[in-house]
């Protein structure tokens, strides 16, 4: 088991290092000098201009660069965001918590609508709810989750006012941020109200990122769960006359899970990918909105930076999940 | 008809037609993706007006079926008074040119690369199992906004952008079909005839990989155009006023309480388009999958 885990982490480490010079290189290519980005257009002086780059580096061999930004990045200094002056570093451990927070809350609508239906699907095959699941499914599936978000928001923010339109928390309160979760920052501050009120902000967000991951999860466990239901134990099982119940609880679900425990995990990049969108309409103060902020005042270390991370986090998930996997499963922790 | 299937059996495209047009949902996507084909190779002629025209005394028009709407422009007009069928007609063609590019590009870049590891292995193998894995570690749609940002906004950069994204997942299924297919016996039989590399991976294994590509290359519309749209959405992709479907969606943020068609006819344009691809590429992938048939 040992030797499998260091196979698995000695295998990141050149996809880490390639991570790193992509991060670098292809960030480099943007257009336009980021200096005379923050300076805006008027013309400034040119030596003053020089002094600038020197200061960030900017005038150094593209190679040299590199290896000052690698340096920089094992001792956890990913520089300084030009825009605000503080660390990138400092800067995304503020904001992805938020991050987080939704897309565990994403996962967990995903998980409570899509285990079920998936399922009853398969229980029910063939039967109209079967192609009433499947058909959601791949509606879910083919979303552009831009625009269900803007459909939500028009419907149960503007229409029936049920949520709020945008944001984690409305401006009448104030919650002191300790850990970053704002439902736990809430649940633990004096501030009445405020936990529902996050709570609240939370909903149409959650929905919204959730939809692909609930399609898939939805999809999976429903092809997972027919595979087991055709063998040989659940026959048997169901021969002593065991009612439907307990034959799919008990036997069925929990060897069909492990399929779909990986996908679940294999859910991470698409939930960090559409929190780049779900963020972006909600006005979530989070990673992805971030990033695209970033983009926009052409502020590269902090777009570098929060690739870069972006890629670690899904780097450590999917070693996660496969050395989980190994556990689960001992076909792949032997094999060679 | 019923004589001639009697008298020979049928030739492999008639079975793949048997097996696909059970698949109803397949058949339905099939349609879809014919009819909006024909729409955008004759958008200029289908539709009812120029997509840039803009009716200045039309503007904000909601739909004809809603008071205050009218049958000159069925699915009303937007904050300029431009019509918005005649957009989503002409967005019809922009999308379904970014697909076609986007797997045009993916397709023969990812085929190459997964040929040339998968058949001679080793250190080429290496290096690009190596470079596919890092370009996957990225979340799809942030690897495809950073080139787009590098490349600077635009359609077709839009599409490039996409395409990076896209060509891992040829790579990779191009790679371990051909890995499976090229200790078989017909590729030793073809080399001791003297057939050259180049001769052995594109004629010999090649068609033989084809099914699953066949299948991942209608899945990569789906993707292709969702990912286009996003990025056109985030102001990275088409820019106003072209009207590609995503960028219209952006553009018409501001009326959303205002004027529900301006934002909800592009986006149920996109649904069914990537649905309509993701149907068919299931059927697809059910009629050609040797394991599932009978």
């Amino acid at each position: 088991m040992l030797k499998f885990i260091a196979t698995r982490i000695a295998l990141l480490i050149p996809t880490f290092l390639g991570v790193t010079l992509l991060a670098f290189f292809l960030i480099r290519l943007v257009p336009g000098d980021p200096i005379e980005v923050r300076l805006g257009e008027r013309g400034i002086d040119p030596a003053r201009l020089e002094e600038m780059r020197a200061q960030l580096g900017l005038n150094k061999p593209l190679l040299e660069q590199y290896a000052d930004y690698l340096t920089g990045v094992m001792t956890g200094d990913l520089g300084k965001s030009l825009i605000t002056q503080t660390p990138v570093l400092h800067e995304f451990a503020e904001l992805f918590p938020a991050t987080i927070e939704l897309s565990l809350c994403a996962i967990l609508f995903a998980l409570i609508i899509g285990l079920p239906a998936g399922v009853l699907a398969a229980v029910k095959r063939g039967g109209p709810l079967d192609h009433g699941v499947m058909a959601a499914s791949l509606t879910g599936y083919s979303m552009p989750i831009f625009w269900w978000g803007l459909l939500l928001i028009l419907l149960f923010s503007v229409i029936l006012g049920w949520t709020p339109v945008s944001g984690r928390l409305s401006a009448a309160y104030y919650v002191e941020p300790v850990t970053g979760f704002l439902l736990i920052d809430a649940w633990m501050s004096e501030e009445e109200g405020a936990f529902l009120d996050a709570l609240h902000h939370l909903v149409l967000p959650s929905i919204v990122l959730g939809t692909i991951p609930l399609a898939v999860i939805a999809r999976m466990t429903r092809s997972s769960m027919l595979e087991v239901l055709g063998e040989d134990y659940i026959r048997t099982a169901r021969a002593k006359g065991l009612g439907l119940f307990r034959i799919v609880g008990l036997h069925a679900l929990r060897n069909a899970m492990i399929p779909v425990v990986t996908v679940i995990g294999l859910q991470v990049g698409t939930l960090l990918a559409g929190a780049i969108l779900t963020e972006t309409i909600f006005a979530w103060p989070g990673i992805g909105k971030w990033l695209i902020e970033s983009i926009n005042r052409r502020d590269y270390p902090a777009l570098q930076g929060g690739v870069l991370l972006v890629a670690c986090v899904v780097m450590l998930v999917n070693l996660a999940v496969d050395l989980l996997y190994g556990l689960l499963n001992p076909r792949i922790r032997h094999a060679k | 008809m019923t004589d001639l299937v009697l008298k020979a059996p049928p030739g492999p495209l008639a079975e793949f037609w048997g097996h696909f047009r059970r698949n109803r949902g397949a058949v339905l996507g099939l349609a879809i993706v014919l009819a909006l084909s024909f729409v955008a190779i004759f958008a200029d002629i289908v539709a009812p007006y120029d997509p840039a025209e803009q009716f200045r005394d039309f503007v904000l028009l909601p739909p004809a079926w809603i008071e205050g709407g009218n049958w000159a422009f069925p699915l009303g007009t937007d904050d300029i008074g431009r019509d918005m069928l005649s957009r989503l007609i002409h967005g019809a063609r922009l999308s379904l040119f970014i697909g076609l590019l986007v797997v045009t590009l993916s397709l023969v870049i990812g085929v190459a690369l997964g040929l040339l590891a998968g058949f001679y292995g080793g250190a080429s193998d290496t290096l690009i199992a190596r470079f596919m894995d890092i370009l996957l570690s990225l979340p799809s749609l942030l690897l495809a906004i950073v080139v787009a940002a590098i490349l600077g906004p635009g359609l077709v950069n839009a599409a490039i952008a996409v395409s990076v994204v896209i060509v891992p997942h040829y790579a990779r299924l191009t790679r371990a079909s051909v890995m499976a297919e090229r200790g078989r016996e017909y590729v030793t039989a073809a080399r001791l005839a003297g057939a050259s590399d180049m001769r052995l991976m594109l004629v010999t294994i090649l068609p033989n990989c084809a099914a699953p590509l066949i299948v991942q290359a209608t899945l990569g519309f789906s993707t292709a155009i969702l990912d286009a749209a996003a990025l056109g959405f985030l102001g990275l992709g088409a820019q106003p006023p072209t009207p590609e479907w995503g960028t219209m969606l952006s553009s018409s943020l501001q009326f959303l309480q205002r004027a529900w068609w301006v934002v909800t006819f592009p986006g149920l344009a996109i649904l069914i388009t990537v649905l309509a691809f993701n149907l068919m590429g299931d059927g697809l992938r059910d009629a050609l999958d040797p394991k599932l048939k009978r």
